[in-house]
């Protein structure tokens, strides 16, 4: 498993004329960890769900390792190499949180026992193992989103979009969700995108940070530039009164 | 190494050994069951294992993938009718014209899901097509002479056995149902311990969350109901050949299509056994209220009894009797 370069090139997309996400372009490295930035309603979501092919952009293109996948089914980007979360978790609520793993797994592995093997070494990497065979509806909101996130590595992703996965954890589950992220970018080289608003988070895990705001990216650098950016601390503090 | 599982071994899996003893003991039962039974138990035990067999083909759509299909007569009688028709207009028999009434019936089926879930109906709506297409068949064949229309198609009712065109009494018709409701069982856990069972598992629960693990949702959707249309018109020809007698108004029935669902929804949704133990559950009930109602001669209390005893069933026993019954018994097979 290693990682794949991703590059957005002039993406834009409008909901019945309403303008969600205009020319936007950036790019991940392979075996980089990125975040994703912005306040609420600024088209983050959006983007990701045109890299994952939940709709196709109206103008640009999103590619992988220099191939274009925009406008493929989600099926077809996970096949790609695409792995996401989703914001509001999605648990194949009724099924073991091993059975959800498994379906991940078999994406690779048509056998239902060598996916169920694979399934189980990722939930102890995620220390989900204990509860394998509970229902996913049993779980609390943290387990949902690491089994989001188990889920997702099932299907051998080199590209992981993580939407919010830190949302609702403690800031000591917060940590270990970081450590996991963190050895599993150096373990296997997967390139990562996160969304994320928990900031201790983005500061410490991102390489660089996007941001975007009213559907385009306004700024772009290393956390530490970005947390100085005058256009950011205006979007997220407001900007100041004229004199 | 995993790879070289043998089939059978696939098949039997992980299900507990007491599991594999009941349905043996049931199999044998069931088998020897003629030579004990009388004839009136044995037409009982024939309308069991008929609900049993379309339970399970019903089951695969609904409860495996989680497309709820309210028209499945549409299949039902389709399949009734190629058959039964091929064989009264041109003598082909019917282990010949049943190739011919399930491919009629998977291509209705496939019509019906592309319509369906290449434009995302989902839910109720979806039900609605079923119902829409069964009725749009019904009127079709109300006007079809060919089909002998309105007035119905019948069988010339022989008296002796004559297997090669499935010609013969209840005995016969027994042996076939058992045949394919033990045939449905199996090919059901084969889809449930495969890839492709897993997928439609997935889909039931989220289609959304499915299609972002990489499953190919639409195809799956589409292998579903197909199947699920294929099996049901093999009980379509076993149904018209049993009875010698066909007509629109019965044959693609709303209540034929209700009645489709009940086994499994009493017997639990998306369970191997649901199927069976709702077939029992129902029709022994069914039964006895027939006979309550003939001893006490009030015409419809039949229907007023099975309707309350249906509601007591679905509000004590939401999940289905099978997952309760079979927690109480130890046997544990959990809906997936």
């Amino acid at each position: 498993m290693s990682g794949a370069r991703l590059e957005l090139a002039g993406v834009g997309k409008s909901f019945r004329g309403l303008r969600a996400v205009h020319d936007v372009s950036f790019s991940v490295p392979a075996g980089a960890i990125h975040a994703l930035i912005g306040p609420n309603g600024a088209g983050k979501t959006t983007i990701f769900n045109m890299i994952a092919g939940v709709f196709a952009p109206d103008a640009g293109t999103v590619s992988l390792d220099g191939k274009v996948i925009s406008g493929l089914r989600p099926d077809r980007t996970c096949d790609a190499g695409i792995g996401r979360t989703f914001q509001l978790v999605k648990p194949f609520k009724g099924l073991s949180v091993l059975e959800n793993v498994t379906v991940g797994a078999l994406h690779r592995k048509p056998d239902l026992a060598l996916a169920r093997d694979s399934a189980s070494a990722i939930l102890s990497r995620l220390g989900l193992y204990d509860r394998r065979h509970q229902l996913a509806e049993s779980l609390t909101l943290p387990d949902r989103k690491r089994l989001e996130v188990a889920r997702a590595l099932a299907t051998e992703p080199k590209l992981l979009l993580l939407d919010e996965v830190m949302a609702g954890l403690r800031p000591t589950e917060v940590d270990v969700m970081v450590a996991f992220l963190r050895e599993l970018n150096a373990h296997s080289g997967l390139t990562i995108l996160l969304i994320e608003h928990v900031m201790r988070a983005v500061m410490v895990l991102a390489a660089e940070v996007v941001v975007v705001s009213y559907g385009e990216k306004i700024a772009e650098g290393t956390p530490q530039t970005i947390a100085r950016h005058q256009a950011v601390l205006d979007v997220y503090l407001g900007e100041p009164e004229q004199p | 190494m995993t790879f070289a599982r043998r089939p059978l071994q696939r098949l039997v899996g992980d299900a507990a050994p007491r599991t594999l003893w009941l349905l043996a003991t049931l199999l044998v039962v069931l088998l020897v069951a003629p030579a004990i039974l009388g004839k009136y138990w044995l037409s009982v035990l024939i309308l069991v294992l008929y609900f049993a067999y379309v339970g399970q083909a019903w089951n695969i759509l609904m409860g495996f993938a989680g497309q709820l299909s309210l028209g499945h007569a549409l299949y039902v009688g389709l399949g009734g009718y190629v058959a039964a028709g091929l064989f009264f207009h041109y003598g082909i028999g019917p282990w010949a014209g049943v190739f011919v009434a399930v491919a009629a019936a998977a291509l209705a089926g496939m019509i019906v899901g592309y319509l369906g879930f290449r434009f995302s109906l989902a839910g109720v709506y979806f039900a609605l097509l079923t119902i829409a297409f069964s009725e749009f068949t019904r009127l079709a064949f109300d006007h079809w002479d060919w089909a002998g229309g309105a007035g119905g198609l019948f069988l010339k009712v022989d008296a002796g056995t004559d297997i090669v065109n499935l010609r013969g009494g209840s005995l016969l018709f027994y042996y076939v149902i058992l045949a394919l409701a033990a045939g449905a069982f199996i090919l059901c856990r084969a889809l449930l311990e495969s890839r492709l069972g897993r997928y439609w598992l997935a889909i039931r629960e989220d289609a959304e969350a499915a299609q972002a693990v990489g499953v190919p949702v639409l195809r799956c959707k589409m292998i579903a109901i197909v199947i699920s249309a294929a099996l049901t018109a093999l009980a379509g020809v076993w149904n018209a050949f049993y009875y010698n007698n066909l007509f629109p108004e019965t044959a693609f029935a709303m209540g034929r299509s209700i009645e489709i669902t009940l086994a499994p929804i009493i017997g639990g949704l998306g369970t191997l056994f649901g199927p069976i133990v709702g077939a029992v559950v129902l029709t022994g009930l069914g039964e006895a209220f027939t006979d309550l109602g003939e001893a006490l001669s009030i015409p419809g209390i039949k229907q007023i009894f099975y309707g309350l005893a249906l509601l007591v069933i679905v509000m004590y026993r939401p999940a289905g009797v099978w997952p309760w019954l079979a927690e109480k018994l130890g046997f544990g097979e959990r809906r997936k």
